[in-house]
This record gives C-alpha cells, sequence and structure tokens, in this order.
C-alpha cells in the first residue's frame, strides 16, 4: 500500500496548516541507504504468528522528523471495529485488507486521544513518542523539528491553543490568606455569598436628589459570576460549540464573546448575553450586530499573538461562516495586524465614540489589548480615549491558529501585565473609571481568585471552556480538522458535540468554580467579590525575586 | 517597606516599645512595627448623647468604659467629647503630641505660617505611676489664614481636595503628620476634642483630666491590638475635622478599601483599618455630602437579592450605589460609633459579626459593646434593643432614635 497520491507534495507556504504534513524531498533520499523505503522488513507476527514480508515505503512517508506521538494498539484486544479509523480526522489508522488488520501512521497522529478514548476495547495507548533524539542542552527536539518542518516547506510553524512552554506561570506562585481568630470566616454554605459584578465605568461620586439617584450611571454590564467566556469566533470554533458556550452564558447569568467573526443569525436570541467584537478584520459588523451586544468589544490585540492579525484559512469559511461574516464562501479571512482606521490613540478615540453612537451610549464600550510589556501607558491611554472596559489578555491565552514563534515569544504573563496595568490606573486615580477584564491563561477557581485580587474585576476565559468541551489541547486547532468537532467547520467533526451536552459541562465547570471561590472569599472573611478586589495584601509570593514581588505588588509569604 | 531606622535593626539603638525619635513619620513605623498588612485589634466601643444639646460630665461614661476593661488590653484608650470649647466655637481646636522639643518647635513654626493662632497651652494632665512614656501633648485654637495660598492644588482627576478652610484644613493636618517627624494632630475640630493615648481608657480619663470637661456627646474606644506595641496616636477615637470614629472590628476588606480610597488621593499610612473607615468618612459625609443613611448603606451594603426586590426608584440608587462604592463596601466584623457636632451614628457591619447594644432614657442615647455598661450607669432605660447588621442608628440633637428605625431593615430608608 502507498500513500503516493494522497499526499501531494507542498511548495513553500505562507501560514499553511499543512506545514506540517507535506512531502518530503529528502525521504527520497533514503532509497540510497541501506535501510530505505524499499528494504523489504519483517511485519510484527500477527496473531496466528505468520510474518509477512512488507515494504518500509507501504506504511510511511519517510521524512528525518521522529514522530511526535507513538500510538501502541494490542492487537489481542482489537476487534478491528474501525471506530479509531472514523474518529480520526488526521487519517492515523488504516484498515490493512491484505492483512486484515487495524494499523497506523504515527507521524500524522497530533496526540488529542480520540480513538484512545472511544475505543471500545481500550487497545490505544497514544503516548509522547519515547524515541528522543540525542540529549542536548541547548537544542531540544522541538527545535530540531521545527527546523526540519521548515526545511521541508519553507513555511511559518503555525500552531493553536495557548504558549505550552514552561515560563513561569505566577498564578502558581501566590498563595491566598485566610482569617484566623482576629477575623471570623464565613460559611458560604450558611451565609450569602456575594458574586455579582459590574462591568463598566464608574463614577467617583453620586448625588442623591429627593432620595432618589440624581447621578447618570454609564452603562453597566451586570454578570452574577466574575467570569465571561471569552472572544472565540465562530469559524474558529463550529456552530455547535459557540451555541453551547452562548446558552452557558444564558444559564450562568453571564456573558461570551462572539469574536471577531460575526454574530450568526441563530444567536440573536442570545443577545442579552452577548459580547460583539469588532476587530481589524471588521467581518459581520453591521448595524444590527452592535445593537444585539451588551457590550460591544473593540480588539486590538490578543494574548497569543500580539501585534498580528489573523487568518481564517478558506477551507473553514464554510457557507454559514461566510453568512455570518459577510465574505464570500471558501475565502481566506484575513484580519489585518492593526485596525486601519487606529495608527493613534484619538484614532482609537474617535472609534469607540463612533461605536458608543451607533449603540445609541447604551453600552459599555471594550477595548482588548494583549499583555505587551508596556500595556500599563496604553492601558492609561485607554482609559482616556473614553473606554468603559480595559481587557489585558496574556500571553497564554489561547488561539485558533498563531505562527508559534509569535505565540511563545511575544508579550508578558497576565499576572504582571495585570499588576502593572492596576497599579498605573490607580497612581493616576483613574481605575473607577475603566472596569479591567482580565484573561489568557486563567486555569481555575484558585487563578480567578488571584486576579482578581491583583485587580482584575472579573476575568475571560476560553481555553479552559473549550477544555470543558473536550479540548485534550492538541493545538491543531488551525488545520480545522478537530477530532472533538471544537474548532472545525467539517459537519461530519461538528456534530460530535453536542450543544446540550457541551452547554452542561460549561455550567458545571462555573458553578464549581463559584462554589470555590465562595468557599475562598469565606475563608478570607468576606462576603462580597467587591471586597476582594485589588487587595493585593491577601496575597503572598512564594518563591519569587524581590522584584517580582514588587511588580506583582505583593509581599513574601511569611512576611 | 520597613524603615531600617526603625525598630529591632542593628542601626536602630532605640529599644523596642519606645518612640525612635529619630525616624522619619515615627507614627507610621511605630504604630505597626512589624510591618503587618494591618494592624489587628478588637475593643469596646461606647458613646452617650444628649439629644436636647445638654452638656455633661463624663463620669458614667468612665465607669461604663471601666467595665467593659477586660474587652481592652491597655494597649489604648481615649475619648472623644463634643461640645467641649465653647468658648473657642469658631476656631478649629487641634490637639498635637509630640516626641520631641524639636517636633514642637517646627509645628509650632508650620502653625504660624498657615493659621492664626488664637491660644496655646499644655493640655492638663495627671502624673501616674502607671503612665509612662507619654507624648507631650499639646492644644491650639486656630483659623486658616485669609491671605493664604494653597501650596496642594486640587487634581482634577481626585475629585481633589477643594480650596473651602475644611479642605484647607485637612491638607494641612494631613501635612503635620507626614511631614514633620515626632508631631501627630490628633483632633482637628471646631468645639470638640480628641483625648487618646496608651492604657486603659479609665486610666487615660484620668490622665487627662476629664472629669473637669462636660459635652454633649462622649464617645469612648477601649482597644485590644494583638501586638505589643503601642502609640499614644494610634488609639481611637480617630478624628479628621470634626468628625471621629471609634470601631471594633477588623475589616476583613482592608485591602480592597484602602485600595479604593488610595485611587481618590487618600493617602493610608497607619495600617489600621479604622483609619480607612476614617477616611471613608471623610469621602462620602463631609466631602460629598451624603449623609448617614447613605453612609451607611455604601459601607453595609443591603444583598443584591434585597436590592433586587426593591421598588424602581430604590433598586436604581441601591443598585447605583453599591456599582459606584463598591470599594467602600466594609466586609467583615465591625461595629462603629462616629459622631460630629450634630448627630452620634452606630453601625455594625451587615452581617452583624461585632456587637452592639442601643438604649435611650429621657433625652439620653446610649450605644455600647454590652449592655451591661449602660445598665450600669443607667439602670433604668426606656428601650433598649440590638439594631439589625448594616442598619444605621441616628441620634440627632432634638431627636433620639426608637428600635423600630433599626429592629429590621427598612428598605426606604433613604
Amino acid at each position: 500500500m502507498s500513500l503516493d497520491g494522497k499526499v501531494g507534495p507542498v511548495g513553500p507556504t505562507l501560514l499553511s496548516g499543512d506545514t506540517m504534513r507535506s512531502d518530503n524531498p529528502m525521504g527520497r533520499d533514503l532509497k540510497s541507504r541501506p535501510i530505505g523505503p524499499d528494504t523489504p522488513v519483517r511485519t510484527p507476527a500477527l496473531p496466528g504468528g505468520e510474518r509477512r514480508e512488507r515494504k518500509a515505503s507501504d506504511f510511511k512517508i519517510r521524512s528525518n522528523r521522529l514522530t511526535e506521538f507513538a500510538v501502541e494498539r494490542d492487537y489481542d484486544r482489537c476487534i478491528k471495529c474501525e471506530v479509531c479509523i472514523r474518529q480520526c480526522a488526521f487519517d492515523v489508522h488504516y484498515r490493512d485488507e491484505e492483512e486484515d488488520l487495524i494499523k497506523h501512521h504515527e507521524e500524522f497522529c497530533v496526540g488529542c486521544q480520540r480513538c484512545s478514548v472511544l475505543c471500545p476495547v481500550d487497545c490505544l495507548v497514544i503516548k509522547q513518542n519515547p524515541a528522543q533524539y540525542r540529549a542536548h542542552g541547548s537544542w531540544s527536539g522541538e527545535h530540531v523539528k521545527d527546523i526540519n518542518r521548515q526545511a521541508e516547506t519553507g513555511g511559518v510553524v503555525l500552531t493553536g491553543s495557548g504558549n505550552d512552554k514552561q515560563s513561569p506561570v505566577y498564578w502558581d506562585k501566590m498563595l491566598i490568606n485566610a482569617s484566623q481568630v482576629t477575623n471570623p470566616s464565613i460559611d458560604p454554605l450558611r451565609e450569602p455569598m456575594e458574586l455579582r459584578t459590574m462591568v463598566g465605568a464608574k463614577p467617583d461620586a453620586i448625588e442623591i436628589k429627593d432620595g432618589k439617584l440624581a447621578t447618570k450611571i454609564p452603562p453597566q454590564l451586570q454578570i452574577d459570576i466574575p467570569i465571561m467566556f471569552s472572544a472565540i469566533s465562530y469559524g474558529a470554533i463550529s456552530y455547535n460549540v459557540q451555541k453551547a458556550i452562548a446558552e452557558a452564558a444564558v444559564e450562568l447569568g453571564t456573558m461570551y464573546n462572539t469574536g471577531e467573526g460575526g454574530l450568526h443569525p441563530d444567536f440573536y436570541r442570545y443577545k442579552d448575553n452577548t459580547i460583539v467584537q469588532v476587530a481589524s478584520g471588521r467581518f459581520g459588523v453591521h448595524p444590527e450586530y452592535l445593537n444585539a451586544a451588551r457590550m460591544v468589544e473593540i480588539k486590538i490585540g490578543q494574548g497569543a499573538k500580539p501585534g498580528i492579525g489573523g487568518h481564517l484559512a478558506g477551507e473553514k469559511v464554510s457557507e454559514s461562516v461566510s453568512i455570518t461574516r459577510m465574505i464570500p464562501a471558501g475565502t481566506d479571512a484575513i484580519s489585518p495586524a492593526p485596525q486601519h482606521d487606529i495608527y493613534s490613540i484619538e484614532d482609537l478615540r474617535m472609534l469607540i465614540f463612533a461605536l458608543k453612537e451607533a449603540t445609541n451610549y447604551r453600552v459599555p464600550i471594550s477595548v482588548k489589548i494583549a499583555a505587551v510589556h508596556n500595556a500599563a501607558a496604553i492601558a492609561s491611554g485607554i482609559a482616556r480615549a473614553g473606554a468603559d472596559v480595559i481587557a489585558v489578555d496574556g500571553f497564554r491565552g489561547g488561539t485558533g491558529a498563531a505562527p508559534k514563534v509569535i505565540r511563545d515569544n511575544v508579550g508578558l504573563p497576565i499576572e504582571f501585565a495585570l499588576a502593572a496595568v492596576d497599579r498605573r490606573l490607580r497612581e493616576e486615580g483613574i481605575r473607577n473609571r475603566v472596569t479591567l477584564l482580565s484573561g489568557g491563561g486563567i486555569r481555575n477557581a484558585g487563578d480567578i481568585v488571584k486576579a482578581i485580587a491583583l485587580g482584575a474585576d472579573a476575568v475571560y476565559i476560553g481555553t479552559a471552556a473549550l477544555i470543558a468541551v473536550g479540548c485534550t489541547l492538541c493545538q491543531k486547532c488551525y488545520s480545522g480538522k478537530c477530532n472533538w468537532g471544537i474548532a472545525t467547520q467539517d459537519a461530519r467533526l461538528a456534530k460530535r458535540v453536542n450543544p446540550e451536552i457541551a452547554k452542561n459541562r460549561l455550567v458545571n465547570v462555573i458553578h464549581g468554580w463559584s462554589h470555590e471561590i465562595k468557599e475562598m472569599l469565606g475563608g478570607m472573611g468576606i462576603n462580597s467579590i467587591e471586597s476582594l478586589k485589588g487587595s493585593r495584601s491577601q496575597l503572598r509570593g512564594i518563591g519569587l525575586s524581590a522584584e517580582e514581588l514588587r511588580i506583582l505588588g505583593i509581599r513574601a509569604a511569611g512576611e | 517597606m520597613r524603615d531600617p531606622r526603625c525598630f529591632g535593626i542593628s542601626a536602630c539603638t532605640t529599644p523596642r516599645g519606645s518612640m525612635c525619635p529619630k525616624s522619619r513619620n515615627n507614627w507610621q513605623s511605630v504604630c505597626n512595627p512589624y510591618n503587618e498588612d494591618k494592624v489587628l485589634s478588637a475593643c469596646s466601643i461606647f458613646g452617650m448623647m444628649d439629644t436636647s444639646g445638654k452638656a455633661f460630665s463624663g463620669d458614667r461614661v468612665f465607669r461604663a468604659m471601666a467595665n467593659m476593661h477586660d474587652r481592652g488590653n491597655g494597649l489604648g484608650g481615649g475619648f472623644a467629647v463634643y461640645g467641649l470649647y465653647p468658648d473657642h466655637a469658631d476656631a478649629y481646636a487641634f490637639h498635637i503630641m509630640y516626641h520631641s522639643q524639636d517636633g514642637r518647635t517646627q509645628t509650632e513654626q508650620f502653625l504660624d505660617t498657615n493659621f492664626k493662632v488664637h491660644l496655646s497651652e499644655g493640655i492638663p494632665t495627671r502624673e501616674r505611676p502607671d503612665i509612662t512614656d507619654a507624648p507631650k501633648v499639646f492644644r491650639y485654637f486656630v483659623s486658616p489664614k485669609l491671605d493664604r495660598t494653597d501650596p496642594t492644588p486640587p487634581s482634577p482627576d481626585r475629585g481633589g481636595l477643594g480650596r473651602g478652610d475644611e479642605d484647607y484644613v485637612v491638607a494641612r493636618v494631613l501635612q503635620i503628620n507626614s511631614e514633620i517627624d515626632d508631631a501627630f494632630v490628633f483632633s482637628s475640630g471646631k468645639n470638640m476634642g480628641v483625648f487618646k493615648g496608651v492604657g486603659f481608657p479609665e486610666q487615660m480619663a484620668d490622665y487627662y483630666r476629664l472629669e473637669e470637661y462636660t459635652g454633649y456627646i462622649w464617645t469612648a474606644h477601649g482597644r485590644f491590638p494583638t501586638n505589643s506595641q503601642a502609640w499614644w496616636g494610634g488609639a481611637h477615637p480617630f478624628c479628621m475635622l470634626d468628625w471621629t470614629v471609634v470601631h471594633n472590628g477588623e475589616l476583613s476588606s482592608y485591602g480592597a478599601n484602602r485600595a479604593y480610597l488610595e485611587t481618590l488621593g487618600y493617602k493610608c499610612t497607619m495600617f489600621t483599618d479604622t483609619e480607612v473607615l476614617a477616611y471613608a468618612i471623610d469621602m462620602i459625609m463631609r466631602r460629598q455630602k451624603l449623609g448617614p443613611e447613605v453612609f451607611a448603606r455604601i459601607v453595609a451594603p443591603p444583598l443584591w437579592e434585597e436590592i433586587d426586590r426593591m421598588p424602581p426608584d430604590e433598586r436604581e440608587l441601591h443598585s447605583a450605589l453599591r456599582t459606584v462604592y463598591g470599594g467602600l463596601l466594609m466586609n467583615g466584623p465591625f461595629s462603629i460609633v462616629v459622631a460630629n457636632h450634630a448627630q452620634m451614628i452606630a453601625i455594625t457591619d451587615r452581617i452583624r459579626l461585632r456587637p452592639l447594644t442601643v438604649a435611650t432614657k429621657g433625652e439620653e442615647l446610649f450605644f455600647s459593646s454590652e449592655e451591661a455598661a449602660i445598665r450600669l450607669v443607667s439602670p433604668e432605660l426606656d428601650e433598649v434593643w440590638t439594631p439589625m447588621g448594616g442598619v444605621p442608628v441616628i441620634g440627632r440633637i432634638g431627636s433620639l432614635p426608637t428600635p423600630a428605625d433599626s429592629t429590621f431593615r427598612s428598605e426606604a430608608v433613604i
């Protein structure tokens, strides 16, 4: 059996999702080696003990890259049901008709574990390939593999999901306080515990006349929990997943964010829980869209890929995505790196007020930026430009597609950016003018409590929500072949997500987190989330340098 | 960070527990020698007012406080008295403690530059063997100079301090307290005064010879800090102009409250939760001119689920209060007695984690941590009740509160 013709040669392509699977001239060179694709080899013994001679090229496209994952199949258990074949959009598994066996191409495996989880007889184990290049302190296997990929294609190495590097996660280096003796802790199962949060600009003072409010309060977005679903566009994720997230937001009394892909006609029914985005591509932006939302967010940047735009491959622009984004089906949806009507802060102010005019000053306007080195100064400018909300997205935030070198090297951890932005806005006395949202690396209720104590009003979660729906972080979102049916427009794959079940899973996770947040608040002796906001004395750092402690504005554990 | 010139660091030879005269802003480091997030303490509080405005002697207040002796530990006691200086009712009465002659010299120069000083004198005290380490205490009756120039113009971003007399006085008091070593203004209102120090409240009453004074409102405090350091300025009441507060409890929301107030231009330097209460009172009631009912709704607001059930106008108002002043929600246990020349107010936290008893007898109004202390000095009472958490009890000249005002949370209170 040959794969020739199945995968054609791919020339140097920019931002191609297929960089991983290109045919490769080096593979052909292997023919001249003592052991090459045509060298007869002995296959593993078949169940009957029979062995047959096969050629290596029957199994594998040769490359000098080690495969990332090893597929172990227990032939004693395999019942040849072909579930694995049907489940894998990357064509890892196949039936060898000649031998009447299920076999695999490990080199295609992305480690998503779909086959392993769904195998009815548990005969599959997918693991990191134990075979490694010779150990090297400076050149990890990943470096070698990436160079080889690019040597094959001349392209940019693409990836999806969030930064997977071992850069410090500062959430894990902060510890939360609790009450003992001098102030009582509060039991959230027996006492009220309030998580309601108001998102929007706050005046410094109000006036009361004749017992009635005499000050016009700027528009506020009321959320019952300080957690919102962050921007993930229809196009990047499937219809079913966006529907599940929207319905979860409705049930939880919070908001979801359309991302930059427009609002599908079916989803206008969730408008009371919808934040719409206006990004550099302006996909799907029209008056009805803006006015459907409870908040409009101007997307300047994204934590996973600060400074660059986005690219939704034409393959993912289905008929339905095309209608929602207002672009022709099958064309690439390219978001420019900057917003081309914002080359400076005064331009941002004009867009903020254009959107306020368009929505009749009815909803808050948010500006989302990636966490970059001068985030504090930028945030101050955004507040003064008239934004009601600033969303800061840290460099561990997820993405549907980003150049790996940018995802892994550009930006700041959200903890630092958040601490710096909050401090700057406080020093300038304008912190109350804006609500500060933080996202990009929030993994659990502990992270949320720490974020709010550092100064956030509420958090955005994206990756955590997708994990709740089934994502296993294989980082192949850009391929459009998500086996879990999340980051795909392929109807066969997308139907794997049942929106009802997915919604319930999302609701369950956030319910769980809400309980955990309440327990931690009660432990600190407070019964309302606003009494945590900016309370950095509730945090202590562990294993941090004096400089890191200073930046975070917290003291060392034990101090 | 810890001031290396202060206690426990080898460069400083001053023994622990006494004043470090050389350290800049010594009162900051003295009141928080261990550099804690905040200094913890618990207390007894008491307030007594004659709502007819008649001045009375404080002897019953002293006895009531002595009765609650065990609620304090001798590391802080104090009193605020209103109607104290009728002969100088139009002048700001500054009570200032000095830890060095130099501090006094500098402060008096500062006062001469910025104020017209009508009278200055030492505050009479009585020697007691158990009161040691006492700073020198002086009082000054002053008026702002009319031709003054304000060295710190208001900042538009912070709704900043204005140019009125009161704001001028507040700014100058904060200036003395933060910029002149060894000097601390602990009372700055008109026709009122605070007397406080390290000791049990009954010792302080004797030390300051308070039996010689009369007033129509007395508030009192006995302190139980959880560290052994004590500083005369750190005792209660806290005073800003003629607003005073005595406080029992610990604000678990201290960090959030402090962050909010500092954003709006206040500078918290004493690391006590009472300080944030004092600034909140100054901001809401004095500067923003919202009444005590609204103040109570800000520091101890109704639950959102209660707000959701209110009629539309009230819902809008309460929702706005929580939205705008969330940073002033005082969370965690507290009961406070706040006073100024016109009123005496008691508020407890919204889930009522600290004790407070209210009683009336004739025109007299009592607030106390314990009912026993009231019964001791006024055995027959007209009314005695325990107010609901978060509901203010307000005594004004000419009006006594009734149990009906505060026994149940009234949603139409504002």
